[in-house]
């Protein structure tokens, strides 16, 4: 939850969060430097306690019990068109039991598991940036009369929203979209009003998918910081039961409306294994090494043709990145003319439109395109919000149709190309 | 002050199915605002009362396949103001463009009794081919909404808003499961959108009905689909159907002849 830390034992606060880096928000037009903005940091929560607690798995509807009398309507993972997406959930039931999935480049399987697990599984096509940042949104209506112009304000009034089952890769792409809608001195009302609404259920992966590679962007697999409530699911032969951690006064709270109790060392150690042995198990891996320098002094390489001639420029890999946020706005008008509307609506930098300026679009080939997303997202986001644009989730390998890989891509890169001298980097502003 | 006069409509038809042009009187709840805010002065599916023209907005539906055609549309273009092509017939040929493919004679032996009373052309083209067109409505059929959408931005005098993306994007909008990850092809990532990501939603894969989008990568997806196990012959299949003459599904259709 945004600004809402009220630990008890406040602990240090890393970094505290620069207020003063005022920077273009959208990666559009090419990047504002800003020095300044590197001193954000990860996140504005407190370090979680030390305290680990137990719940059996069949209490598990108890916590979306206390969750819905809290006032939050519960969205979290549930199978649907043969995968595993967010929607709103009215018991534990609806959630993915004894599901898995199988993901690689351009495919994705959902797979029966030997056991009843509840989060046996990677991330989905899904994202929570759907419900923080919705795809569609009317902005404001206007309506003419005889002789003036009535402007009407969106009403706003997004529920009070509990997610359950965010990943520790989803908890780092909710902290990077706070730092493009939130930080720089504007911030976006919409998100802002969805994000302090939201109550954070975070889970520790048990399972890696062929495509994950949050290890490497230290990403995960383990939950770090800015959750309400943290899980580890433990599903052994004779019981089945979580760990939970509480992140914030909130998250203590709900804690304490369910039956449970202090873990004992057998349970935190079974926890802490099954945390670590996802690490081991990733599907992929990216060597991040001087990553801004490399991709800086590469915009001309023969990668790009390559990755160019496999690129449909479908924008599907924008569309499940769970940072991506870019948009655009169509204005709309009724047949009479006293009507209009302006609509948002999620863009992505893979169509013409989207760098479309007087005389067409400035980034027209799939090169520069391709280019252009993965040079932003892997190094001049580090120069415009402090902090890499990728997570390691995998999302733009499994749903890219072709199954380009965006790990593969930049070793192809690195492994064709010296690293640069470091002072070259300072020269290189713009993606 | 005397009221303007509405601008007048007329809508065209040459070789379609009539469905496009059918999509206006679809309109049920705008119907009734269309015939406010224009004169539907030459409108033979909806009314036997023709104005004479010019017309300010001209809606041509259907592609040019005989010489009679050829000269009409001709005539339609001398007559309006704004001419708008509305389905894909009209904006590349339509599944009659199939012909192109072929020697039209051996069709019409194979089709009439006496192929001798039939006077056609060998290709079916778009109607860009023939005259200036200012602006292409896409789809097999036109989705309605977008009509009325292009009907709304002519009387308001803005650009209407039909991106030229792919359906994908539509699809992850309304939060559609890829159904080509998941293991059915689909042309989505290489048609342009303006269906509202319809098939998919049904876990169909996209049939292209909206024809090839901006930046087309056909090869590839052809190659991916290849990869998932489909054969050359319906690869030629799926990329010529509704809009098998529009060049880029044209050229990729030719790919997998063999």
């Amino acid at each position: 939850m945004v600004n809402r830390v009220v630990r008890k034992n406040v602990r240090r606060r890393p970094g505290g969060v620069a207020q003063t880096a005022a920077f273009a928000v959208c990666g559009r037009f090419g990047l504002v430097r800003n020095p300044a903005a590197r001193r954000l940091i990860m996140s504005d929560s407190d370090p979680p306690g030390e305290e680990r607690f137990v719940f059996e798995c069949d209490q598990l509807d108890l916590l979306l019990a206390a969750l819905k009398k809290h006032g939050y309507r519960v969205v979290g993972p549930t199978v649907r068109e043969g995968a595993i997406v967010y929607d709103e959930l009215r018991s534990a039931a609806d959630l993915p039991v004894g599901w898995s999935d199988e993901q690689e480049g351009g495919r994705y399987r959902l797979l029966k598991r030997s056991d009843r697990a509840h989060f046996g599984y990677a991330v989905g096509p899904h994202s929570w940036k759907q419900f923080l940042h919705p795809p569609v949104r009317r902005l404001w209506q206007a309506s003419r009369t005889q002789d003036r112009l009535e402007i009407v304000p969106e009403k706003d009034d997004p529920p009070k929203t509990a997610f359950l089952g965010v990943r520790a890769c989803e908890l780092h792409a909710i902290q990077i979209q706070d730092k493009v809608f939130l930080r720089g001195g504007y911030s976006d009302p919409s998100y802002k009003a969805r994000r302090e609404n939201a109550f954070i259920v975070a889970v520790n992966c048990g399972h890696a998918a062929g495509t994950c590679f949050c290890v490497s962007m230290q990403c995960g697999p383990k939950v770090g910081a800015g959750f309400d409530l943290a899980l580890t699911e433990v599903v052994e032969e004779t019981r089945h039961y979580f760990v939970v951690q509480a992140g914030s006064e909130a998250g203590r709270q709900i804690l304490g409306e369910i039956p449970h109790r202090e873990a004992d060392v057998s349970e935190r150690t079974a926890a802490e294994r099954i945390v670590s042995r996802t690490a081991e198990q990733m599907g992929r891996a990216m060597d991040t090494t001087e990553i801004k320098s490399l991709l800086y002094s590469n915009y001309e390489h023969p990668r790009w043709e390559s990755v160019a001639a496999r690129c449909l420029t479908c924008g599907n890999c924008t569309m499940v990145c769970p940072t991506c946020f870019c948009t655009t706005v169509e204005d709309v008008t009724d047949l009479s003319g006293k009507h209009a509307e302006r609509w948002q609506k999620w863009d992505s930098c893979f169509t013409t439109s989207f760098s479309y300026i007087h005389g067409g679009s400035v980034r027209p080939s799939g090169y520069a395109r391709y280019r252009q997303w993965m040079t932003h997202k892997l190094a001049a986001w580090i120069d415009q919000f402090g902090t890499s644009g990728c997570v390691g989730c995998g999302r733009c390998i499994t749903w890219c149709p072709v199954g380009i890989d965006i790990t593969e891509e930049v070793q192809a890169i690195r492994s064709a190309a010296p690293l640069p001298a470091r002072e070259n980097e300072e020269n290189h502003g713009n993606a | 002050m005397t009221p303007r006069p509405k601008p007048k409509l007329a809508v065209w038809k040459f070789a379609s199915c009539d469905g496009c042009q059918l999509s206006l009187l679809d309109c049920e709840d705008e119907l009734l605002a269309v015939a406010g805010a224009l004169d539907i002065a030459n409108f033979p599916e909806a009314s036997r009362a023709v104005v004479r023209g010019p017309y300010d907005l001209s809606l041509v539906e259907g592609s040019v396949t005989t010489p009679h055609d050829a000269e009409r549309i001709h005539q339609v273009r001398r007559a309006s103001k704004y001419l708008v092509t509305i389905g894909a017939c009209a904006t590349a040929g339509g599944i009659q463009a199939l012909r192109n493919f072929k020697d039209v004679r051996d069709l019409t032996s194979m089709v009439y009794a006496t192929p001798r009373y039939i006077e056609t052309l060998n290709k079916s083209t778009p109607i860009r081919d023939h005259v200036h067109v200012d602006f292409e409505l896409r789809g097999c059929p036109i989705n309605k909404a977008q009509l009325v959408e292009v009907i709304s931005a002519y009387l308001n005098g803005r650009r209407p808003n039909t991106p030229a993306h792919s359906v994908c994007i539509d699809c992850k909008r309304r939060g559609t499961v890829c159904v080509m990850v998941t293991g059915t092809p689909c042309l989505g990532p290489v048609t342009h959108t303006g269906c509202g990501a319809l098939c998919p939603s049904y876990h169909r894969g996209c049939y292209g009905c909206f024809g090839p989008m901006e930046t087309p990568n056909t090869a590839s997806l052809a190659e991916a689909w290849t990869r998932a196990g489909v054969s050359n012959a319906n690869l030629l299949r799926a990329f010529r159907s509704f809009n098998a003459s529009a060049e880029a599904f044209r050229r990729e259709s030719e790919a997998h002849e063999n």
